[in-house]
């Protein structure tokens, strides 16, 4: 709880939500004939909505991104840290929407929402989400506030994947990129280990192939499990070995199955709290976005021709000891861009904190991110030649 | 700007698509684009060079180009640029020939260990040479793989690469009309403009 909320801080804020009832045509073949939106946003758009910024959230991440909704509040919104006046992305400057992507279970159209047809919960019913569903329902978004062009749109993870496929699928309403600790498509690897998650989640016995919600039941233990396994992979062998080494709670080894070790009741502390935060449905069908998402699969070309398209200029950035979506990976991101012939800068930051680390601020990380905002704030016009307070 | 920056910009043609190998803070790059409208990338590995690089709206890409370049295709530039870098590499010879695959022309500037101060150092001081304008004793170089002028023309025999252009100028990277009366004496800074 802040006892004042800082001067960098974006402040109390609320969330909106955003009615829409245009049917979206789905990669799966469905269609969402209407859905809502839950959105907050910071700062202000200028009179010719040429200084917005989108901000795409990855797996478990919603659109609750900086400030606080109350004095109560325990913590920030999940990239507090970089949004703010004054911040890396600064909200003096620009106008930064945030969103909950449809399939979530922060308020949009999703799994735990009432499906206006059966008036249940949509449940295992609600369609697969891919990234370029999520593209198109933000290209809506930004239809509603009237953005033709984003300033920038910018993603970590996940995020990061829908900002790239932006850069694609509406190259003209984007100047700029920023593909954060990203991948251009899933490895073997990364598509195992979420299915591991999605098995723990299934074969709970109160998730009910997904109709808990009828059942008053959630699937606590799979999605403990999920979110244990997932979090192993968002740190590094070397920040697990600093953060929590082998040191044992109590200073002896009890000989027995409770947990002893740091890292144990740590993993179990957050499993916990996030199965009474998240929605187990949700869940499975953003690992399922992320296996899906390839912006070659459609077109069977290669990256480099698919990014040809693209007319934003990019700044992509990875950190040394990710392992989930490691610096090679946005390498080849980088490869293909250069290859086409597209305006890329890359940083590798040095971290210990795994794939976690963008989210962190981390000095050069800022040092970069500011560097290229201030890139961002020359290709605003308005920004660019009128004096801001 | 720096003298041998300056130099190479005039050998940079409008439009070209150019990749700076080492570029520091970008100030070769940010001229080539403001000036001649080239289009390109720069490499480095140092955080407060690449943040500078950002800062000026130079694209740069961090990347080690010992670890190779081998990510990048054949021809993808018009040109390559190495300036005072060549003798810091672990293998010269294989970085110009990776330069040549995937530049069109390379541009190469590096110090000449031939020239009559270096020469005079080793030979009365039995020393290696230590100077203002190559300052490190020869346990903390990074310049590990001195050459001449001659040796790199030796290299370019060798390996079949074609000179374009080359000059030499003095450590104030000034032409002076008597350094190109005994260019391996009296040059300090080599440009070597080279293809295949």
């Amino acid at each position: 709880m802040p006892a004042v909320i800082p001067e960098d801080s974006v402040g109390i804020v609320q969330a909106q939500s955003i009615e829409f009832t245009e049917p979206l045509h789905l990669s799966c073949g469905r269609t969402l004939d209407a859905y809502h939106l839950t959105v907050e946003t910071y700062g202000e758009l200028n009179s010719d909505c040429s200084n917005a910024i989108l901000i795409c959230h990855a797996l478990s991440g919603n659109h609750h991104v900086a400030g606080y909704y109350s004095m109560d509040d325990k913590k920030p919104g999940w990239w507090d840290s970089a949004i703010g006046p004054g911040k890396v992305i600064d909200t003096n400057k620009f106008f930064v929407i945030a969103l909950n992507n449809l399939g979530g279970c922060h308020g949009s159209t999703g799994p735990n929402q009432v499906n206006p047809k059966t008036g249940k919960p949509y449940g295992p019913d609600f369609p697969i989400m891919t990234v370029d569903d999520w593209v198109e329902s933000q290209a809506r978004l930004a239809d509603y506030y009237k953005i033709e062009q984003f300033a920038a749109i910018i993603g970590g993870s996940l995020g990061g994947m829908q900002a790239l496929q932006w850069s694609i699928n509406y190259p003209d309403r984007l100047r700029h990129c920023m593909v954060i600790a990203a991948a251009p498509k899933l490895s073997a690897q990364n598509i195992a280990f979420n299915e591991v998650a999605r098995q723990a989640i299934s074969k709970d016995s109160q998730f009910h192939g997904g109709h808990y919600y009828e059942q008053n039941e959630v699937p606590k233990v799979g999605l403990m499990l999920a979110r244990m396994l997932g979090h192993i992979t968002y740190l590094s062998d070397d920040g697990m070995k600093s953060k929590f080494g082998r040191d044992l709670r109590s200073g002896e080894i009890s000989y027995d199955f409770t947990p002893q070790f740091e890292i144990e009741s740590y993993l179990r502390y957050q499993g916990e709290r996030f199965s009474t935060e998240f929605d187990a449905n949700t869940y499975l069908l953003m690992t399922k976005a992320l296996d899906y998402f390839d912006p070659t699969a459609k077109t069977g070309e290669s990256l480099s021709q698919v990014l040809s398209k693209a007319t934003a200029k990019f700044m992509v950035i990875s950190f040394t000891t990710d392992w989930r979506f490691s610096p090679e990976r946005s390498q080849e991101i980088v490869d293909a861009l250069v290859y086409a012939d597209k305006q890329v800068s890359y940083a590798e930051i040095e971290a210990a904190q795994g794939h976690d680390a963008f989210l962190i601020p981390i000095p050069r990380y800022l040092d970069v991110f500011k560097a290229y905002m201030q890139r961002v704030e020359g290709d605003t016009p308005s920004l660019n030649s009128q004096e801001t307070i | 700007m720096r003298a041998d920056l300056d130099l190479i910009k005039d050998w940079v043609e409008p439009g070209k698509r150019v990749l700076d190998l080492c570029c520091g803070d970008g100030e070769l790059l940010h001229h080539l684009q403001t000036e001649k409208q080239a289009s390109g990338y720069g490499l480095e590995i140092g955080p407060e060079n690449i943040t500078q690089c950002i800062s000026k709206g130079v694209n740069v890409i961090e990347q080690d180009i010992e670890e190779g370049l081998a990510s990048i295709k054949d021809n993808t530039f018009d040109t390559v640029i190495m300036t005072q870098a060549i003798q810091i590499m672990m293998r010269p010879d294989e970085i110009v020939e990776e330069m040549l695959r995937i530049g069109k022309e390379c541009i190469v500037t590096f110090p000449n260990f031939g020239h009559w101060r270096a020469r005079g150092y080793l030979a009365f001081r039995g020393q290696m040479p230590v100077s203002k304008f190559l300052p490190y004793t020869w346990y903390n170089t990074p310049n590990t793989h001195f050459c001449t002028f001659k040796d790199f023309e030796r290299l370019c025999v060798e390996k079949n690469i074609y000179i374009m252009d080359r000059t030499v100028v003095d450590n104030s990277h000034q032409h002076r009309w008597w350094i190109h009366l005994w260019p391996n004496m009296l040059g300090e800074i080599a440009i070597y403009r080279i293809t295949k």
